[in-house]
């Protein structure tokens, strides 16, 4: 299917008309109802400060950051709190001005229900910024290194909901395509399209900033057509711009349209390859939050301490969208939004599609929280990973996968811990988008099986690692033991010659040289014994007495030589 | 006729007799390939429960045919699968003389108040994990600490406890969802 879209242009586009494009579609996906209406009727709102908040180490994909507070430290709003120890790390700063109270495990978003490092804080209501130095307009002159340090020291990530940071995947430049995403093709999420109806401005500049960064040549933005308001205002925020560097792409309304791999295959056409990123095929995706965050800290110096967050749902008063400080607990913005209704019966943190329940509501807002759904028993039936009917093999998972994979398949190898053959059939480049549980007449909770999968290989590996490390260590020290035994056999026989000269006895390989030496003559005497047979002079002239010892001589000699042969 | 095909015959393998008997000289594999690929199933605990001092020992053994495939507790039933495949042997139970294996995976952390610095664990540890020197308080490096026990019984005054290994979101695993129905075994 390829539909054709009518594209709006920007002023200086080269015709200054409407230009029809050609879309490409992906494999699969699913025509979901949208429920954003529910949240998006107000504006967004600013949540009320709270007194604590509860800020996780790591909230980004990679290596946790490093502490830099110590307990009962005055903080500032704005203030890094830990910092980056690797090359795949974001650091998080103090959302408010107020006290270090504590630093210590704390329950987070996770689909884990694990506990985490989290540094707590106290607010002392003052919202005293740090000392912040905004480069504004002055990005121009700057070059993608300085400017990649910014967006990394802001701690921002991808607001997507992949929480990846945002400065390593603008290490590429000269990058022909720049897209911006602001497809927010999962129901019930609004937060995207909120943003794009209020902060156009912004975004179109943050988006230029990335643009300076990879030297992009030109911008795309994404959006469905079911954003039709989020449209029109970043029409007026190009308009503005006049560079003819942007331009608007709407695109049919389908899941998972905006998903980054999906989405460059609509615009592009091309699909990013196997084991390959989107810099490989000349584009370079970002969402329009992640575009926003970059602005403000470009701009205004301020680092990712808020974001937007969609609260919403039937189990909400009043659905709507919040500026969210991070690290609020959810409960507090839960409250702002009027409370839960009666019959509220399960939250969901991120969308229906791709989002994992939460059992608490004191747990805090992370980055990577695009939204928050509290759903009652009639709107939204959680995953039954409890028990489910056998595949029938029906193939519907198949028609509705974006990647091409054959869910059906991998099901087979995941769920008999066949993880190996299930990543020959391309485990890992399903993205989790959920239409194969979606539609699967036997629900099966597919996702989960291949979650599992991938984690069961992600260990089996990490355990592959600790025995290659074990096995060095293993072969150091046997290596180490057996030279310092030599080095002790070596030492202990220094020290024995050296008291064997000082008692003056002959050493070892004298003595050998003199048995040597004797060994020598013997065979000397031996050989002349043989060459020249030795005749006695004086036997003439003997007396009967004489020759009578000489006889008894030689029998003694005689006899002396037989009992040494025996 | 026969005589020169019994003569060409004859040629025809001196020259082949030449050319193995050099590419056997020129392409001469140093040690047992096998001990290698059979070094690397097993999990390097180097705890020596098989009664060989050290992994490789035990490998070397397999290879000459001295040692069965089941006296690896730590490496469980999935090395002892792995290593049936490899050798093309029938899969065996685990040998209980050698040990059962843990429930989950441990490492070991010294009571750092009641070590005396006597050294003796860190002689005993395979894979220098432990750190610390002549009445000087010791420590275990966690991460490369393999669980394999073996400083246990030296230590005088009993201060290293086994502790089962943390679980953080970089280890944790997604559960495997409770099938109604078991599906098909897969080849």
């Amino acid at each position: 299917m390829a539909d054709t879209q009518r594209r709006p242009r920007g002023a200086k586009g080269k015709l200054g008309l409407m230009e029809s494009t050609k879309l490409k579609h992906f494999h699969g996906g699913l025509h979901l109802d949208y429920h954003k209406d529910i949240s998006r009727q107000t504006a967004i709102a600013a949540c009320l400060p709270q007194t604590r908040y509860v800020i996780p180490v790591q909230q980004h994909i990679g290596a946790a950051g490093k502490v830099i507070v110590e307990i009962g430290q005055r903080v500032l709003k704005g203030q890094m709190l830990a910092t980056t120890k690797k090359l795949i790390s974001a650091p998080v700063h103090s959302p408010v001005s107020g006290t270090v109270v504590e630093i210590t495990k704390h329950a987070v978003p996770h689909p884990s229900g694990l506990e985490a490092d989290c540094i707590i804080i106290e607010n002392d209501f003052q919202d005293k910024w740090v000392e912040r130095k905004p480069v504004a307009q002055n990005y121009h002159q700057m070059n993608s290194h300085d400017l990649r340090t910014i967006v990394r020291d802001a701690g921002i990530v991808g607001l997507g909901g992949a929480v990846f940071p945002t400065a390593i995947k603008q290490t590429e430049i000269n990058i022909n395509t720049l897209i911006l995403n602001g497809v927010e093709c999962e129901p019930y999420i609004t937060c995207d399209d909120k943003l794009m109806q209020e902060r156009a401005r912004e975004i179109i500049s943050g988006a230029d900033i990335i643009g300076h960064i990879i030297k992009a040549r030109q911008c795309i933005i994404a959006i469905e057509d079911n954003k039709p308001e989020a449209i029109a205002a970043m029409q007026v925020a190009i308009d503005e711009d006049n560079t003819g560097f942007f331009r608007i792409q709407v695109i049919p309304t389908l899941y998972p349209s905006g998903s980054e791999k999906q989405l460059i295959q609509i615009i592009t056409g091309k699909e990013v390859p196997i084991n390959s990123l989107p810099a490989d095929i000349d584009t370079l995706c970002q969402n329009v939050g992640t575009a926003y965050a970059i602005h403000q800290a470009v701009f205004k110096d301020e680092p990712l301490i808020s974001r937007i967050v969609t609260i919403t749902g039937k189990g909400i008063k009043q659905p709507q969208n919040l500026e969210v400080p991070i690290g609020t607990y959810i409960s507090d913005c839960i409250e702002q939004c009027g409370g839960y209704s009666d019959d509220a019966s399960c939250m969901i943190m991120g969308g229906p599609m791709m989002g994992y329940s939460i059992n608490s509501d004191q747990l805090p807002v992370v980055k990577a929280c695009n939204c928050l759904l509290v759903t009652t028993s009639d709107e939204i039936h959680p995953a039954n990973t409890e028990a489910h009917m056998p595949c029938i093999r029906c193939g519907r998972c198949v028609d509705v996968c974006p990647a091409k994979l054959l869910p059906q398949q991998l099901y087979w190898y995941a769920s008999t811990n066949n993880s190996e053959r299930a990543a020959e059939y391309h485990l890992f480049d399903c993205i989790e988008c959920g239409c194969c549980s979606y539609v699967c007449p036997s629900q099966i909770p597919l996702v989960q099986y291949y979650r599992s999968a991938k984690s069961e290989i992600w260990a089996l590996e990490a355990d592959r690692k600790k025995s290659d490390a074990a096995r060095q260590r293993h072969e150091a020290r046997q290596f180490r033991l057996e030279q310092q035994k030599q080095e002790r056999e070596e030492k202990l026989r220094k020290k024995r010659e050296m008291l064997n000269k000082k008692k003056g006895k002959p050493e070892e390989n004298e003595i050998d040289a003199k048995k040597a030496a004797i060994a020598e003559a013997l065979a000397r005497v031996k050989k002349k014994k043989e060459t020249q047979a030795i005749t006695p002079k004086n036997t003439d002239h003997l007396s009967a007495e004489q020759e009578r010892q000489i006889k008894e001589a030689d029998q003694r000699r005689k006899a002396m030589k037989e009992e040494n042969n025996e | 006729m026969l005589t020169v095909v019994v003569i060409l015959l004859a040629i025809v393998a001196a020259i082949f007799g030449i050319i193995l008997g050099y590419s056997a000289i020129r392409f001469r594999v140093e040690g047992n390939p096998v001990v290698d690929q059979i070094d690397a199933l097993l999990p390097q605990t180097q705890c020596g429960q098989c009664t060989y001092p050290g992994c490789r020992p035990y490998a070397e053994a397999m290879a000459n045919g001295e040692a069965e495939i089941n006296q690896c507790p730590p490496g469980g039933e999935a090395t002892i699968i792995a290593l049936a495949d490899l050798l093309g042997v029938e899969v065996l139970p685990l040998n209980a003389e050698n040990g059962e294996v843990k429930e989950s995976k441990t490492v070991v952390v010294i009571d750092e108040q009641t070590c005396i610095g006597c050294t003796l664990c860190i002689q005993a540890c395979p894979v220098d994990a432990i750190l610390g020197a002549a009445k000087q308080m010791h420590t275990v490096i966690t991460p490369e600490c393999t669980g394999c026990d073996l400083c246990i019984p030296p230590c005088p005054v009993d201060c290293i406890h086994i502790v089962p290994l943390e679980k953080n979101m970089n280890n944790w695993k997604w559960p495997t969802p409770n099938g109604g129905h078991a599906a098909p075994k897969a080849n």
